[in-house]
C-alpha cells in the first residue's frame, strides 16, 4: 500500500512542480514505484518538465468524468519503467476537480504504487483543497524569502487542521553568497519561525531551470548540487538519516592549499 | 418601634455609612431606613452628603437594591455613593472567574490564524506575522510574539501584552493601536507594553517594571476587592 504526499507551497513560483518532479525520478532511482500527479488545473507544468507533453491524450478529469480508465491517462515516464504522471486537464477549471474525486483516484492508485506524490497549485481555494483531499503526509516548499515564508506559514496552519502527520519542510532556491550577507533570510531563521521539521535544501542552480527546459528533471544528473540535495530528500523521504548538504561553493585546489599554510582564510 | 433597631449610622470625613443588619426580614430594613431618614431633616443650605452602605452578608438583587436607592435618594440631600455587599451569586462568581481566569493555550498561532479568549491568556508558543491573539484581559506570550495582539479587548486600559520575545507588527490594549517601527528590528527579550500614566499610547517596557506600574496585574483579587 503506498504513500501519498502532496507538495504545497501556498505562493506561486517557488518551485512546487519542480520539486515533485525531482523528487519522482529520485525515488524511482531508488527503485520505487512512482505516480505524480499534477492537480493544477487549467495551468498544467508537471508534463512540461518531466518531458511528457507530448504524449498526453486523457487527464485527471477525463478520468473522473469517467471518459477513460486511469490506466489509460497515466503516462509512463521516458526513462524510468516505475515512473508515472497523471497529467492535470489544460482546458478546464480547478472546480472540475472534487475533493471526493480525488480520493477515489488516490485510493484506486495506491495498492499499485509506492509513492504518490501530488503537486498542489498555488493558492489556497479550491484547488489546494483537492490536492490536500487524498493525501497521507504533506511536504511544504519555501524560499528564503519574507512573502514565501509568510505563505508557508499560512499552509502550515491550513495543513495542521488536516486529518494527517505534521507537514515537513523543504526550503528551495538559496543562494549562499546572499545569505552570507544577511541579504536573504538562513535556514534556522526559517525553520525558527515555521517550526517544523526541515526535509531537506536545494540550492538555487542554474542546471535546475536548464534541465527542466530540457524536459528532464535535475534529479537525473549525477553531481550538481541541486540533483544531489533532491536526491538526498528523496532518502530522508525513505527514512534514511542523511547530512543536510553544506551549500558552500566548491573550493578550487589552490585555494586549499592556501588554506592549509594559512595565506588565505 | 424603638429606632435604630437594625440600622447603625456612622458619621466619617467622606460622608455617612450606614451599616445594615443582614439577619432582619428585607421589608422591616426598609421601615427603619425610611423612619430615620425622615426623622432627620436636613437643612435646605446642607452640601450634599454621599452615603455609603455596607450591607453585611446580604445579598440583594438589582431589584432590592434599586429600592434601596430610591428610599434614599427621596430625601434630596443624600446621594448613594456605593452598595457593599459581603456576598455574590455563584453565578456572577463564576462569570468573574471566566473573565479573570489565565487561559493557558499551548500551540503556534500562524499566519491567518485568530485565537480569542475572555480573560488572561497565556500562551506557550509563538504568535507569527499574520497571526493575532485577542484577550479581554491580560496577554502573556512565552514564545516569539511577531503578530497582532490585542489585550483588554472589551476596554479594559490596564490591560498589559508581555513577551518572552517581543517583535510584534502591531499591539494593541483596549482602543489604543501601536505599531512597530518601520525599520525591521530583531525584536527585544523579555517585554512588557501597556498604556501610559496619561492614557495616550502605548510604552513599552521591561517585564520587570511591571510591578511598579501595575502592581494590581491579578484582576481576581482586584475585583474581589473592589467588589
Amino acid at each position: 500500500m503506498g504513500e501519498a504526499i502532496v507538495i504545497t507551497s501556498g505562493k506561486g513560483g517557488v518551485g512546487k512542480t519542480t520539486t515533485t518532479a525531482n523528487l519522482g525520478t529520485s525515488l524511482a532511482l531508488l527503485d520505487k514505484k512512482v505516480c505524480l500527479i499534477d492537480t493544477d488545473i487549467g495551468l498544467r507544468n508537471l508534463d512540461v518538465i518531466m518531458g511528457l507533453e507530448n504524449r498526453i491524450i486523457y487527464d485527471i478529469v477525463d478520468v473522473l468524468e469517467k471518459r477513460c480508465k486511469i490506466s489509460q491517462a497515466l503516462i509512463k515516464d521516458k526513462r524510468f519503467d516505475c515512473l508515472y504522471l497523471l497529467p492535470a486537464a489544460q482546458t478546464s477549471d480547478k472546480s472540475a476537480l472534487t475533493p471526493e474525486g480525488m480520493v477515489e483516484i488516490i485510493e484506486e492508485l495506491k495498492p499499485d504504487y509506492d509513492y504518490i506524490l501530488i503537486d498542489c497549485p498555488a493558492g489556497i481555494e479550491q484547488g489546494y483543497r483537492n490536492a490536500v483531499a487524498g493525501a497521507d503526509k504533506s511536504i511544504v516548499v519555501t524560499t528564503p524569502e519574507k512573502s514565501s515564508v509568510r505563505d508557508a506559514d499560512r499552509i502550515i496552519g491550513l495543513l495542521e487542521q488536516e486529518d494527517m502527520e505534521p507537514p515537513h519542510l523543504i526550503i528551495n532556491r538559496i543562494r549562499n553568497h546572499m545569505v552570507k550577507n544577511g541579504d536573504m533570510l538562513d535556514v534556522d531563521e526559517i525553520i525558527q519561525v515555521l517550526s517544523i521539521d526541515l526535509l531537506g535544501i536545494v540550492a538555487d542552480d542554474d542546471d535546475v531551470i536548464k534541465a527542466s527546459n530540457h524536459g528532464e528533471p535535475v534529479a537525473f544528473q549525477p553531481n550538481t548540487r541541486a540533483s544531489i540535495a533532491y536526491r538526498n530528500i528523496a532518502r530522508r523521504i525513505l527514512g534514511e538519516s542523511v547530512p543536510l548538504l553544506s551549500l558552500e561553493e566548491k573550493v578550487s585546489f589552490i585555494d586549499k592549499v592556501k588554506k592549509a599554510f594559512g595565506i588565505k582564510k | 418601634m424603638a429606632s435604630n433597631k437594625w440600622i447603625t449610622i456612622k458619621g466619617t470625613r467622606d460622608g455617612l455609612t450606614l451599616f445594615m443588619n443582614d439577619q432582619c426580614a428585607w421589608n422591616e430594613l426598609l421601615e427603619e431606613l425610611e423612619e430615620i431618614l425622615s426623622t432627620k431633616h436636613m437643612a435646605a443650605d446642607e452640601p450634599l452628603i454621599t452615603v455609603k452602605i455596607e450591607l453585611g452578608n446580604r445579598y440583594v438583587t438589582n431589584q432590592q437594591e434599586q429600592t434601596l436607592r430610591e428610599v434614599i435618594r427621596k430625601h434630596n440631600k443624600l446621594v448613594v455613593d456605593k452598595i457593599a455587599s459581603n456576598v455574590i451569586l455563584k453565578e456572577e462568581a463564576l462569570q468573574w472567574k471566566e473573565e479573570t481566569d489565565v487561559n493557558l493555550h499551548n500551540k503556534i498561532i500562524r499566519s491567518g490564524q485568530v485565537l480569542e479568549i475572555n480573560g488572561d491568556l497565556l500562551l506557550v508558543g509563538d504568535v507569527n506575522p499574520g497571526g493575532k491573539i485577542v484577550a479581554t484581559g491580560n496577554i502573556f506570550v512565552m514564545g516569539n510574539l511577531r503578530g497582532i495582539a490585542h489585550a483588554g479587548a472589551d476596554g479594559n486600559r490596564d490591560a498589559v501584552i508581555a513577551a518572552a520575545h517581543m517583535a510584534p507588527s502591531q499591539l494593541r490594549i483596549a482602543e489604543v493601536i501601536s505599531r512597530s517601527p518601520d525599520a525591521d528590528s530583531e525584536g527585544v527579550p523579555m517585554e512588557c507594553g501597556f498604556i501610559d500614566s496619561k492614557g495616550e499610547q502605548i510604552v513599552m517596557d521591561r517585564i520587570s517594571t511591571i510591578a511598579r506600574s501595575r502592581p494590581d496585574l491579578n484582576a481576581f483579587e482586584r475585583r474581589v476587592m473592589n467588589g
